[in-house]
């Protein structure tokens, strides 16, 4: 995440681990279906919101 | 000098960006900014004919270059100029890649463009000079590039002075101070004020002005891409694990998840295991079905361009995301989902 700002990626949603960034193997398999929904809901948000700089979209600014 | 200029649609009078996707040509004498240029140029050089490609076409056929300038050579060319390109990305890039192609076919070449543009880094140490930032500095740019190119075809280096910008090749001197007179000096010389000094220029990363956001995804095109190493398996297109020179483009269509055994991932620098497993991982293409068939996304694009994001020198990230830009702009896409590793 922090190289992604560095880089100047304009809009970012943060993952769990860089060999899954739409996924999470320590859950279960409905579980992790559930997170990668929660991550792409996060990145229509994300493309739908104005930005003027580098901006993470974590939870607390999803829907 | 017989000398063939290149310029895109735009500066060649065709048209704007609905006529970026046009292919490469050739025609007779100077057009558009090549007019002054001939001018400027004076008696000695005649500007036989004009290269036109669109910037789009220029952007995602990376063979246009080298194609103009096997058709300038038979034309009788002895010399290529390209620009000036100012800061536009695309043609700053088609300027570079000619002055390149140019340059590795044995001819003098010379390209123009903004110290900013971002198409600087396709010029592989053909020689580049400054122009304005934008055509508003047409003049004085076309003044330089004619200065410049009259050096060039006088088989002389351009210099700092020249305005000559971009890498520049490395060459061997022997210096008049040893390196710990040199650094001494360097270092009275940053405690006097001037924080950049040095002897070797340092990469800068450009910034990106971010896009307007779409008004609603559920009526949006949208297109996945990915620097996950993401191919289908097998790899037919030899994508590397590592240092990716390329990127690769391939069909999603009638898929409604990335299975494992017909997508993996060759990215070389972390574990592939979990990946390999489930490529959806990667390019998460199960749910996002799932959300064009509910309706949240108004469409996928039809495939993926992926690459591997590992060791990748700046520049050719940038042709990367220059030429996805091209390629996505052109398919209408208003959305782009790009996972990262």
């Amino acid at each position: 995440m922090s190289i992604a700002k560095r880089v100047g990626a304009p809009r970012i949603v943060p993952t769990r681990g860089i060999p899954y960034p739409t996924g999470d193997p320590s859950l279960g398999p409905e579980q992790e279906r559930a997170w990668r929904r929660e991550l792409l809901e996060r990145a229509l948000h994300a493309v739908m919101t104005s930005v003027s700089e580098p901006t993470v979209f974590d939870g607390d600014q999803g829907q | 000098m017989r000398i063939v200029h290149y310029v895109n649609q735009f500066f060649a009078g065709i048209g704007g960006e609905d006529s970026a996707g046009m292919g490469p040509e050739l025609r007779d004498g100077a057009i558009g900014p090549g007019r002054r240029l001939a001018t400027l140029l004076g008696d000695e050089h005649e500007i036989i004919a004009t290269a036109i490609c669109g910037d789009d076409y220029a952007a995602g056929h990376a063979e246009f270059a080298a194609q103009l300038v096997a058709q300038a050579r038979e034309r009788g060319a002895e010399m290529i100029v390209a620009g000036p390109a100012f800061t536009s990305g695309r043609y700053g890039m088609a300027c570079a890649r000619i002055a390149a192609a140019a340059t590795e076919a044995g001819m003098p070449a010379l390209a123009s463009m903004h110290p900013d543009n971002a198409g600087l880094g396709e010029a592989a140490g053909a020689p580049l000079v400054q122009s304005g930032l934008i055509a508003r500095f047409m003049k004085d740019s076309l003044d330089r590039f004619a200065a410049a190119a009259r050096k060039i075809a006088a088989g002389e280096e351009l210099t700092a002075q020249d305005g000559r910008i971009g890498p520049v090749a490395r060459i061997n001197r022997l210096a008049q101070r040893n390196a710990a007179e040199r650094a001494v000096a360097l270092v009275l010389t940053r405690l006097g004020g001037d924080r950049d000094a040095g002897e070797i220029p340092l990469p800068d990363f450009d910034s990106v002005t971010p896009a307007a956001p779409i008004a609603d995804a559920a009526e949006a095109f949208l297109a996945l891409v990915t620097e996950g190493g993401f191919v289908p398996a097998g790899n037919p297109d030899r994508l590397e694990s590592a240092r990716a020179t390329k990127w690769v483009r391939h069909s999603l269509e009638g898929l409604d998840s990335a299975e494992a055994g017909s997508f993996e991932s060759v990215h070389g620098g972390f574990s592939t295991q979990w990946a390999n497993a489930d490529p959806n991982r990667i390019l998460p293409l199960d749910v996002a079905r799932e959300m064009e068939r509910e309706g949240a996304i108004g469409r996928l694009y039809g495939e993926y361009l992926g690459t591997t994001g590992n060791g990748t020198t700046v520049a050719d990230a940038r042709r990367f995301g220059m030429e996805w830009a091209a390629e996505l702009r052109q398919a209408k896409i208003q959305a782009v989902i790009l996972t990262a590793t």
